[in-house]
């Protein structure tokens, strides 16, 4: 085990090279709607319990099945409403077992990156071999089934291994080159994006996601009330646009059709995207599009930047 | 720390269930916005069911396999937990009743069959109301649970609905687990004990058929999400949020079946919590909110699903 994981060095948030994102917006703006699937009867794995009790665990099973069945719809409506692209975090074999979810995304032209194949299969455990084999049957299943090439990764439950990002960046090369694999969701540490120090020197990117707006989190973890969950959305918000006048700020939400399509928390949602989407500044996107523009245009002078900020030591 | 990591074995790779639709038999994949949109009865577009639980806690609890949500935590004898579920059936319940009768709301009750054994006045209270009367089991430590063994839950459910069933004199056509908790043969044993729905699954926001061994259940949405228990204990916000909460869903779905049809909200609430003096108000405020949206049709369970299941026939 490592004491610091050693993606990125020490950047600190001030004095930084100024980010102006396309159109002169401030703000990137992104939805990622998690997809997931989670199994009835998942095999056991000895590092993480899938559910909190034999199967069948009713209770959290069908909620979840609730999001595809009910909640989806809604929330696509929703985004369509308000022009935003979702970013969809894919449990991929929902390919498979749900591909009417699939299609309406393909017809809104929304980006699929991968969650690996099931929500209640983990990382933990797994050798290189296992991880490597996963992590490609994921982006082959999106390319199968969408024609696109997966660029981004959050992994499955937030179930991770030291070579997680090392392997993603890896199988994109191998199945797309530079078109695969370049971005992940899975690091929380800034506002803004930042170069991964990979084994490969592939230019790839960490893209803000944020747990904190996270609607699991809020709901689930921090069981916050769905009306302050929508003033939570907007205050962050806030700050984000203002201080997108210095450098390009990002705003990502992170959804579940389980949790913000129930009918007593869509209203406190909506209320948020209209908010931030009838601001003048803000580059409505998606997470793939983000990490292009950054590497396209300011992955050299980032990274030269956090060099001449001092190494972590 | 040992060297020699233990991997997964091979077939945590197999994915046994990766096909299309639902990885178990027990009800087809279907999404909500692509059925046949429904019209409840004289035109509604919402139905409401207030579900109130009627429950009982044996102060003896045993606890198997889990200690069952809202039951005794502390040292036996947990009296401040025996005593405090005990008002909601002396005092929170009759703070419901007349809300209900204010606001001219049709109520359906889940009872423990034990509630309805050792309370002879509640019962013949609630029998005289002619409201319908659903089983919660036999009591809330009487659960339901994976690896139960077959015959003893099939007693179980024997014991809960037969003596619920000749102490009402209702059919009694409804089932919620205590806990909304299950076994894998739940379904099976509710079917054959000629249960015709259940309220455990949270798939849904309509009723679906749900296969069993025998013939299909048909599964009724009663939302976890807003309970009063789960919004106002588990999650600690406040009434005054439990009230917007529920409001607001009330909007959202008066506006979702104007162009999808016919919808239901769902309340199940606890005499021993939204029956206290301090939160009584907020359920008033609610159902008057509720009852006064023109489209709403306050309605039992079972009225619900009969309407349901015309419209959708197996």
């Amino acid at each position: 085990m490592k004491e610091d994981p050693g993606f990125y060095d020490y950047w600190p948030y001030h004095n930084r090279p100024k980010i102006t994102w396309p159109k002169g917006a401030r703000l990137a703006f992104w939805v990622a709607p998690n997809i997931e699937f989670y199994e009835l009867n998942p095999p056991n794995n000895p590092y993480r319990q899938a559910w909190p009790q034999p199967s069948p665990a009713v209770a959290g099973y069908s909620i979840r099945d609730y999001g595809n069945r009910v909640g989806h719809a809604r929330q696509m409506d929703l985004l369509d409403k308000y022009s935003i692209r979702g970013s969809i975090s894919l449990s991929t074999a929902l390919c498979d077992h749900h591909p009417e979810i699939i299609s309406a995304c393909v017809e809104r032209d929304w980006e699929f990156f991968s969650h690996g194949i099931y929500n209640t299969r983990y990382t933990y455990g797994m050798s290189i071999e296992q991880e490597k084999a996963m992590i490609r049957d994921s982006m082959l299943s999106i390319h199968k089934h969408t024609g696109q090439k997966c660029a981004g990764y959050l992994a499955p439950a937030l179930s991770h291994s030291e070579h997680t990002l090392d392997l993603f960046a890896e199988v994109g090369t191998e199945l797309f080159g530079n078109e695969g694999g370049f971005y992940t969701c899975d690091l929380f540490h800034d506002d803004q994006p930042t170069p991964i120090k990979l084994r490969s020197e592939k230019p790839f990117v960490s893209i803000p996601y944020s747990l904190e707006m996270n609607d699991t989190i809020a709901f689930a973890v921090n069981k916050i009330e769905p009306r302050r969950y929508g003033e939570q959305l907007k205050r962050n918000f806030d700050r984000l646009y203002e201080e997108g006048k210095q450098s390009g700020t990002i705003m990502c939400i992170p959804t579940h059709n389980y949790q913000v399509s129930c009918p007593h928390r869509l209203k406190a949602y909506e209320e948020a995207l209209e908010y931030i989407t009838g601001h003048s500044d803000v580059w409505v996107t998606t997470g793939k599009e983000i990490a292009e523009y950054f590497i396209e245009n300011y992955y050299q002078t980032i990274q030269n930047d956090i060099a001449a900020k001092g190494r972590t030591l | 720390m040992s060297k020699d990591k233990q991997y997964l074995p091979e077939d945590y790779l197999h994915y046994d269930q990766r096909q299309y639709g639902m990885d178990h038999k027990r009800y087809p994949w279907s999404m909500l916005h692509q059925r046949q949109a429904l019209t409840w009865p004289n035109g509604k577009s919402l139905a409401i069911w207030v579900n109130v639980a009627v429950q009982y806690f044996p102060l003896n609890q045993k606890g198997i396999p889990f200690k069952v949500p809202g039951g005794m935590t502390m040292p036996y004898p947990d009296l401040r937990h025996y005593s405090l579920r005990d008002y909601g059936n002396r005092v929170g319940i009759y703070r419901f009743l007349e809300a209900f009768d204010k606001y001219q709301v049709t109520p359906t009750f889940a009872l423990n069959s034990r509630l309805a054994e050792r309370i002879p006045y509640l019962l013949n209270l609630l029998k005289e109301r002619k409201d319908e009367i659903i089983c919660h089991g036999y009591h809330m430590d009487a659960l339901h649970f994976a690896g139960q063994d077959s015959a003893v839950e099939n007693a179980l459910v024997d014991q809960a609905l037969g003596k619920l069933r000749d102490l009402t004199g209702q059919e009694i056509k409804g089932w919620i687990s205590p806990a909304r908790n299950e076994s894998e043969n739940t379904p099976d044993i509710l079917a054959k004990h000629n249960v015709e729905y259940f309220c455990d699954w949270v798939n849904d926001d309509m009723p679906y058929y749900f296969n069993t061994q025998n013939k299909p259940l048909i599964a009724m949405p009663l939302s976890n999400e807003l309970e009063d228990r789960f919004v106002i204990a588990s999650n600690q916000h406040s009434e005054q949020s439990w009230s917007e909460q529920v409001c607001d869903a009330c909007d959202f779905l008066l506006e979702e079946a104007k162009t999808q049809g016919g919808r239901i909200l769902a309340l199940n609430i606890h005499p021993w919590l939204l029956g206290q003096p301090h939160r009584i108000q907020y359920l008033e405020d609610t159902l008057a909110y509720i009852m006064n949206k023109s489209g709403v049709w306050s309605a039992s369970a079972g009225d619900i699903m009969t309407s349901w299941r015309q419209q959708n026939p197996v």
